[in-house]
């Protein structure tokens, strides 16, 4: 128990101040690093508390994918430069009203977890109990794959639409370049492609006409 | 302290859904910050999802954060699309610069 408070308090605190230093570090890239930290102690909490595959998902999805495309469009775009002028410079006028309305929903969160209790049937009441006998990925697996395979596929929908989607928008028609057009290939027939000659002897082909 | 509840980590979700509030609202630099802030938003459902399916013994949940997981992967990827071609024909994705909408 000693070693799971330990390991929580350490994990959280760096997932805390990551996200602290994300919004408040001065070079984009910095905070995309920062992201980067954060989603990996994130992780390694849900590997901690039972939801390994989560976790693990956490780590190759966001890690491997997500942060790298962050990274990836940060240095495409050359906002190194800009440098964070929070304090400095010209003062934002939302500031005060931005700070009021964060307080205020971390304080009502506060005051929900604080009142907060089960209520007596909820552990009764689940239909998908987690069964400790067969290993997480397993159980999600097991779930996934039969009573949630329309949410599974639908998520595979949105994926390729995303990515439709996102060809769409960056793709460029560019000027002056050669490429194939499949629609003259296709449509073109032998009538104007190929013609008949009656060749007489000893004269050539006159190709002009 | 020691006895770590499903309430410490409700808190921990809570701290970073505020961070990324703050991070939305306090942004002076580049729409970029402000899509890493709405992602830390959505790692905190995630994290009160697992935490309420492990500390109640409902798989459920797992399967909603593997949902709200590809979400956020299409809405990063649409999103930093529509952030290149938007550098692309203004030349600069500072928060200031963009008000073609007046809001």
């Amino acid at each position: 128990m000693l070693a799971h408070a330990i390991f929580f308090y350490f994990f959280s605190i760096l997932a805390i101040f990551s996200a602290l230093m994300v919004i408040t570090s001065r070079s984009t890239v910095n905070s995309v690093f920062f992201l980067i930290l954060d989603f990996i102690s994130v992780g390694c909490l849900f590997i901690m508390v039972g939801a390994e595959f989560l976790g693990m998902i956490l780590l190759i999805v966001y890690v491997g994918a997500v942060a790298v495309l962050f990274l990836f469009v940060v240095m495409m775009l050359n906002v190194a430069q800009q440098k964070q002028s929070w304090f400095i410079g010209q003062k934002s006028t939302h500031i005060p009203s931005g700070l009021i309305v964060s307080v205020l929903i971390f304080l009502e969160l506060l005051v929900v977890i604080g009142g907060w209790k089960y209520k007596e049937n909820v552990m009764t009441s689940s239909n998908l109990v987690i069964d400790t006998n067969i290993t997480n990925t397993h159980s999600i697996g097991s779930v996934m794959y039969t009573d949630y395979i329309l949410y599974f596929q639908l998520s595979g929908i949105i994926l390729l639409l995303s990515m439709v989607g996102a060809i769409i928008l960056t793709y460029r028609k560019r000027e002056n370049v050669k490429t194939q057009s499949y629609f003259k290939q296709i449509s073109r027939e032998k009538s104007s492609a190929v013609m008949l000659k009656e060749v007489d002897f000893n004269k050539g082909v006159n190709v002009d006409d | 302290m020691i006895e770590i509840g499903l309430g410490h980590y409700l808190t921990l979700g809570a701290i970073i859904f505020f961070l990324g509030v703050i991070g939305i609202f306090l942004n002076r630099k580049n729409v970029i910050v402000i899509l890493m802030s709405v992602e830390l938003i959505l790692l905190s459902v995630n994290i009160n999802l697992i935490s309420f399916s492990i500390f109640s013994g409902d798989l459920l949940g797992q399967i909603f954060t593997m949902l709200i997981l590809t979400v956020a992967a299409a809405e990063a990827a649409i999103g930093l699309a529509i952030i290149v071609i938007f550098y692309r024909n203004k030349g600069s994705i500072r928060v200031e610069d963009i008000h073609e909408m007046k809001g």
